[in-house]
């Protein structure tokens, strides 16, 4: 049995879980837990070790979908996580521009250190306090030629989409010899 | 959709970065503990701005000003009532008064007064409403934001936020693409020249440091400016290999089985 992963990652309560849960055909086995602390009381659990979901391809085949914690710090895991990962995506939630600048530190850190590829996605775009997708490519300016995607993580079509331009992404880099 | 968040979360200098680039019209309200500013703002260049705490219509921007008296305002704030600024103006350069140019100058001046008033505040809301103008017998102008962003900059006390938007002083910085900037119009410190003569994609922000003598709090400062006026972006060092992507790991070797699997993923997500 062949096995791919990809990891879901970004800032706190941005919709990993919920991206993983609407593709994966396992219950995603989060390791949630109650939030205690005051200041992250948006709501009522939070990730506390990696979520996992998973997508079976064929008989010899299966892609699992690593979401990264919420409330850990980003710097000191992603290159752990990079290792083995066909590729990431970065989730920020629209309508919480509280979270763009913990966004950004994702982003600026992908850009100096070079993970494997990577889309970023525009969360809750259903939700009425969402930011427009072009307004959050100037807030958070990722790398120019690194996709934006509007996405909500509840509706399937939207998880699969951005899953497919990741892997778009990969496939196109592998035509063009950068890798 | 909307454009709203806290102060605490988005600078003013992001803010007036994000309208200048997306090249936005229309009026942000920014709502501090006691005051409001409004900022009008046409294809993302300033046309007026005033506050709910200060008087900046022409007469008392004059006024402060020196260029009409006390006597001279009470005049007209009694005799014009609620004459608008416009004809005012006209009236008071037509009665030789002032001049067309120092009319400009002050109120020039009293916009940009009032945005950088702003950049002291730590706390307040802020809400952009597209596609609002100012009421019409207002002066509006068509202010480039770049200085301003500079001046902000500048004034910058959170030091924290600076972290955030350089990561690593070993990347490099490149002149931005941008055709509606030009840098001869913008008014930059002897520090600041000295940081953009060194900008050059083979340079990084540590070596442009040490060949300007600056230290490493000194120098982000000066970058996060260039990065929030649209001057500069932060781009990975020259010299590095270009690589920009880790290759992705695959359980396979060979670049025909790797493509095939990539496309047996795709087929697969698709079907979903
Ligand atoms: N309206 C809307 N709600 C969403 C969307 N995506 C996620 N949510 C909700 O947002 C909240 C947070 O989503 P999670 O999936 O738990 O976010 P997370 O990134 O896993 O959070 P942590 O693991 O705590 O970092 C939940 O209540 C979700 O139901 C979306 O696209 N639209
Ligand atoms: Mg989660």
């Amino acid at each position: 049995m062949q096995t791919v992963k990809m990891v879901i990652t970004g800032p706190f309560s941005s919709g990993k879980t919920e991206f993983i849960q609407s593709v994966s055909e396992i219950d995603v086995v989060a390791t949630e837990r109650k939030i205690t602390s005051e200041a992250e009381r948006i709501k009522d659990s939070t990730t506390v070790a990696m979520d996992f979901g998973r997508i079976t391809v064929d008989d010899e085949l299966v892609l699992y979908l690593f979401g990264t914690p919420g409330q850990k710090h980003f710097d000191f895991m992603w290159e752990i996580l990079s290792e083995g990962m066909l590729g990431f995506i970065v989730m920020v939630d629209s309508a919480r521009p509280e979270t763009f600048r913990e966004a950004r530190r994702i982003l600026e850190t992908f850009r100096a250190y070079a993970p494997t590829p990577y889309v970023v996605t525009a969360n809750k775009q259903d939700l009425p306090d969402a930011w427009e997708v072009e307004d959050m490519r100037i807030a958070l300016r990722p790398s120019p030629e690194i996709k934006l995607l509007p996405c909500v993580a509840t509706d399937k079509e939207s998880v699969k989409t951005a899953l497919l331009e990741l892997l778009y992404n990969i496939l196109e880099k592998m035509e063009s010899g950068e890798f | 959709m909307a454009l709203k968040g806290n102060l605490r979360d988005f600078t003013i200098t992001q803010l007036l970065n994000l309208i200048s680039l997306a090249q936005k019209t229309g009026v942000l309200e920014v709502k501090g503990p006691g005051q409001t500013v409004w900022i009008f703002f046409q294809e993302g260049k300033l046309a007026y701005a005033y506050s709910d705490k200060r008087d900046s219509s022409l007469a008392a921007t004059l006024y402060r000003n020196e260029n009409i008296t006390k006597r001279q305002l009470r005049l007209i704030q009694s005799r014009a009532g609620d004459i608008q600024d416009k004809e005012l103006g006209l009236l008071l350069i037509n009665a030789n008064y002032v001049t067309q140019e120092e009319i400009l100058i002050c109120l020039k001046d009293e916009y940009v007064g009032n945005i950088n008033n702003l950049f002291t505040w730590v706390e307040g809301i802020f809400e952009f409403q597209n596609n609002a103008h100012p009421s019409n017998g207002k002066i509006t102008f068509r202010i480039n934001l770049e200085n301003i962003i500079m001046e902000g900059s500048r004034r910058l006390r959170e030091w924290e936020q600076l972290q955030d938007e350089i990561p690593s002083l070993d990347m490099a910085l490149k002149f931005t693409d941008n055709p509606s900037i030009d840098l001869r119009n913008v008014n930059l410190s002897v520090e600041e020249w000295r940081v953009v003569s060194y900008i050059n994609p083979k340079n990084t922000i540590k070596q442009i440091a040490k060949a300007t003598k600056m230290n490493d709090l000194e120098i982000p400062r000066i970058v996060y400016g260039l990065l929030q006026a649209g001057l500069a972006q932060l781009v990975r060092p020259f010299s590095e290999k270009p690589s920009t992507y880790q290759k992705p790991s695959l359980p396979v070797g060979g670049k025909k089985e790797q493509k095939t699997l990539v496309n047996r993923l795709i087929k697969r997500i698709q079907s979903l």
